[in-house]
């Protein structure tokens, strides 16, 4: 067979041969990658543990490689992580981190991401870890495959221990400046390496390829329309699948009367329990045959809105006993603040609602389609309910239209898999907005306590209770001589999840909404006042930098406006706001005028899209901190639709400033976090400023009228 | 029914009264028109209608017989991408970019009526359209590039 027939062969074969489940052997991995050279790294290395069990031939069982770079002998080269595309431009990112190591054009690698059968397990896309953790392993990795393919070049000219020049994918003779490509140094070989973790990488004081704003890698696809999101898939027979929903979660099946459906043409009903679903030809047809079907449910009682934050309260673990040392130091001193908080659960409103598309071939394998953080975690899942053995279970997660924490779990890909299965042929089961409100997950409702006292020498005692939204982000930054943070555990009304920096977001509200009062009491300037209780330079350097390029000593414009400002330090990224708000004197209209956000997140990658990132965090949160909230009653969601969820919109964008610190001598972090949490308190604080009404609820103003005295 | 889509002729059904979203996607495989909330509350499934962009999920597909409608698919001519889709492509605007066509059109038609477009013309005419990554600053700034 002629050599580039072979590879052609290899290469489609790649896409239909499964992962070599026994363990990663050299043979085997060229048997399934095609030839060349590549370079993998395990997860433990990473982890620093010793972990590493069921080796064959020396090298990991699959399930533990964390990713791995392949040169194939064409000179493609392609990365296999389990990471995914949700709109965070983590494609472009990756791929540059990848070019700069290899010294290759953006354009000539390719990254195959979250398919469970070709890339290396992972836990999922979510916490901002695919900066910290992902980049640097693709780094090494990379740069790994470079040191190879120098040692390549080494032998092929039978040079010694020469330094040589790597240039636009090939590798140049130091003396006769002949050029060796990569694909030659590639061809006919077979050599797997794992990664030295202390191979040299580039420094990002000298990146030229990371560090700079690459435009999105595919972003024509996308602005063409060409690129298929789940929802647009469509397969040989496809069929469109709807579900019957119950009326609220929990409730119970008691009659069912599906004569109608059964009775449209080209209609099939499933039943499985209380899991009632059609299929038709179209959308339409499978909405009319749902709408036909007559289900009468049980409901169990459920807890309404007007009653969240007590039965918040009423369930919550007591948790630890505060000591003495915290309540006297509060009882003590000359200024106190004591206050509640209150935070509704908030929806994620992913553009894309969720879809997924399932196809059973006769051999038993199941394919899934579907747009989730988590493709291993949804793997998992279609395991457990359909009984069957990873090698059968195949996931796809195709570029998705956004999750910001809302898609870590796969019920429509589960939904379209039992359809399929029962109907035996494909079936796309696209979520209605409708759906997407009542059947996903939220942003935990929570409950804060916060006693602080402080005088002008500092914060003197701290206690802090978060009941039900969570301990992320609960750590007071400031130094305080008596500290208890807590968050306890509550019963929760409805079905609550991840969303964009977990807690923090409630927890930094009141925190630097405390701290705002605290400094009033005291009699101190906001910032002096936290910059005198702050040792975090990180998180200084970003409030300085906000608050010069925001003017914070600058006279307000009019009394009925005012300043305020909020920092936290999430995950790696360090962040501060400062907001400029006004009050219009009759109608008492709160008008957002300004917002100045600066970051640093360590070695900024791409500029363009850390900007993108930190700015969508902003008027995302902006949404949060005003206006959204779950409606609900008992059990109930009464505003799952759009034109009753308000969320974030071109005019309610006020005038924004986003200030990139790069601190190329730190490892990057991630950035689609941590931007969200200051922009609630400074526009709280910012409106005490203007008119001395202090806001502790999130939303703040759903109808935008700031409240008399 | 015979229905014109970026100048091409297509006979649809239209037994139950689909709309034009239903039909563009699941009828003539143009799925770059998308589902957003089914209502015209995000923007999401805008196609030009005679040049009007128009929620196409809200809109029969029987309302636009002898129309002619223009979808994301249509904008690029021989190759050349429409000065909205090039300026919002060079300015690198979107993130997960599933509002991306609903945005484009909307941009089309109020560039056709006026350029160069102010801060608040563009805040106007692209208030139906909900980008969820909230890249409303960048898509401002692009557009008020288009003169």
């Amino acid at each position: 067979m002629m050599e580039k027939e072979r590879i052609k062969k290899e290469s489609k074969e790649k896409q239909t041969r499964k992962l070599p489940g026994e363990g990663l052997s050299r043979r085997n991995f060229f048997k399934y990658m095609g030839a060349g050279i590549a370079t993998y790294f395990v997860w433990s290395d990473y982890l620093g543990a010793t972990l590493i069990s069921g080796q064959e031939e020396g090298h990991p069982v699959a399930d533990q490689l964390s990713s791995w770079i392949h040169l194939s002998a064409s000179g493609e080269v392609t990365v296999f992580t389990g990471k995914v595309e949700v709109g965070q431009n983590i494609r472009t990112s990756l791929t540059q981190v990848v070019a700069e190591e290899l010294f290759l054009p953006v354009s000539s690698i390719t990254l195959i991401m979250g398919d469970t059968q070709l890339t290396p397990y992972d836990r999922g896309t979510y916490g901002s870890l695919t900066t910290p953790q992902m980049a640097p392993i693709l780094r090494k990795a990379a740069a790994n495959l470079r040191e190879i393919l120098l040692d390549e070049a080494r032998q092929e000219w039978k040079l010694g221990t020469v330094s040589l020049q790597v240039e636009q994918g090939t590798v140049r003779h130091p003396q006769n400046g002949k050029r060796l490509a990569y694909a030659d140094l590639a061809n006919g070989k077979k050599l797997l390496q794992q990664m030295d973790d202390n191979v040299p990488t580039i420094d990002p004081s000298g990146w030229r390829v990371a560090g700079t704003s690459v435009p999105k890698v595919n972003g024509r696809e996308f602005i063409t329309g060409k690129h298929r999101y789940v929802s647009d898939m469509v397969l040989p027979d496809m069929r469109y699948g709807k579900v019957l929903r119950p009326p609220v979660q929990g409730a119970r099946l008691k009659a069912l009367n599906t004569e109608k459906a059964a009775a449209m043409p080209g209609v099939q009903l499933v039943r499985e329990g209380d899991f009632v679903g059609v299929t038709a030809k179209d959308t339409r047809t499978a909405a009319m045959a749902l709408a036909s079907i007559e289900a009468d449910w049980e409901r169990p009682p459920q807890v309404s809105g007007d009653r969240l934050f007590e039965h918040l309260l009423q369930t919550a673990d007591n948790g630890k006993a505060v000591s003495s040392q915290v309540s006297n130091a509060f009882d003590s001193a000359a200024h106190q603040v004591q206050q509640d908080f209150e935070v509704q659960y908030i929806a994620h409103v992913p553009l894309e609602p969720r879809a997924g598309l399932a196809r059973w071939s006769s051999d038993g394998l199941l394919e899934v389609w579907t747009g989730t953080q988590r493709p291993f975690g949804v793997q998992e899942e279609l395991e457990r309910t359909f009984q069957l053995s990873k090698d059968k279970v195949r996931v796809y997660m195709p570029d998705t239209g956004s999750g910001y924490g809302g898609k870590h779990t796969g019920e429509a890909g589960i939904e379209a898999a039992r359809l399929s299965k029962a109907t035996g042929q494909p079936v796309k089961v696209n979520w209605t907005r409708e759906e997407e409100f009542k059947w996903a997950y939220f942003r935990p409702a929570g409950l804060i306590k916060v006693r602080g006292a402080a005088d002008k020498s500092g914060i003197l005692s701290w206690e802090f209770h978060n009941y039900n939204s969570g301990g992320a982000g609960i750590d007071l930054p400031y130094a305080a001589a008596h500290k208890h943070q807590e968050y306890h555990r509550a019963d929760s009304p409805l079905r609550q999840g991840s969303y964009r920096a977990l807690a923090s977001t409630a927890n930094i509200f009141a925190i630097e909404s405390t701290i705002n009062d605290l400094a009033g009491k005291v009699g101190a300037d906001p910032l002096q006042f936290r910059l005198n209780n702050l040792n975090d330079k990180r998180l200084i350097a970003v409030i300085e930098a906000a608050a010069e390029a925001f003017g914070w000593n600058s006279r307000r414009p009019d009394t009925q406006h005012g300043f305020g400002m909020a920092c936290g330090a999430v995950k790696g990224g360090f962040v501060a706001t400062f907001a400029e708000i006004s009050v219009h004197p009759q109608s008492r209209e709160l008008k957002i005028i300004k917002a100045v956000t600066a970051f640093e997140c360590g070695a900024i990658i791409n500029p363009r899209h850390l900007e993108s990132q930190v700015s969508g965090c902003v008027l995302q949160g902006l949404g949060g901190a005003l206006f959204e909230s779950v409606a609900f009653n008992e059990g109930d969601i009464s505003n799952a639709f759009l034109s009753s969820y308000r969320v974030p919109r071109f005019k309610d964008v006020p005038e924004m400033k986003v200030i990139l610190v790069d601190r190329k001598d730190l490892p990057s972090s991630g950035a689609g976090e941590a931007p969200i949490v200051c922009i609630a308190p400074a526009i709280r604080n910012a409106i005490d400023d203007a008119v001395g009404i202090r806001i502790n609820r999130l939303p703040m103003l759903p109808a935008g009228i700031v409240p008399e005295a | 029914m015979r229905i014109n889509v970026n100048d091409k002729e297509y006979t649809v059904e239209v037994d139950g009264n689909p709309s034009l979203l239903e039909v563009l996607r699941e009828q003539l495989d143009l799925t770059g028109t998308k589902y957003g909330c089914g209502e015209a509350a995000c923007g999401a499934c805008k196609v030009l209608v005679n040049g009007v962009p128009t929620p196409s999920c809200i809109t029969p597909a029987t309302a636009v017989q002898g129309k002619s409608i223009v979808t994301i698919e249509g904008l690029e001519k021989e190759g050349s991408l429409h000065p909205v889709q090039q300026v919002l492509l060079e300015e690198d605007v979107f993130q997960c970019s599933y509002c991306a066509p609903g945005m484009i059109l909307t941009a089309v038609a109020l560039t056709e009526k006026k350029k160069p477009l102010s801060r608040q013309e563009i805040v106007e005419g692209m208030n139906g359209n909900i980008c969820r990554c909230c890249t409303y600053p960048q898509i401002i700034d692009a557009l008020s590039k288009i003169s």
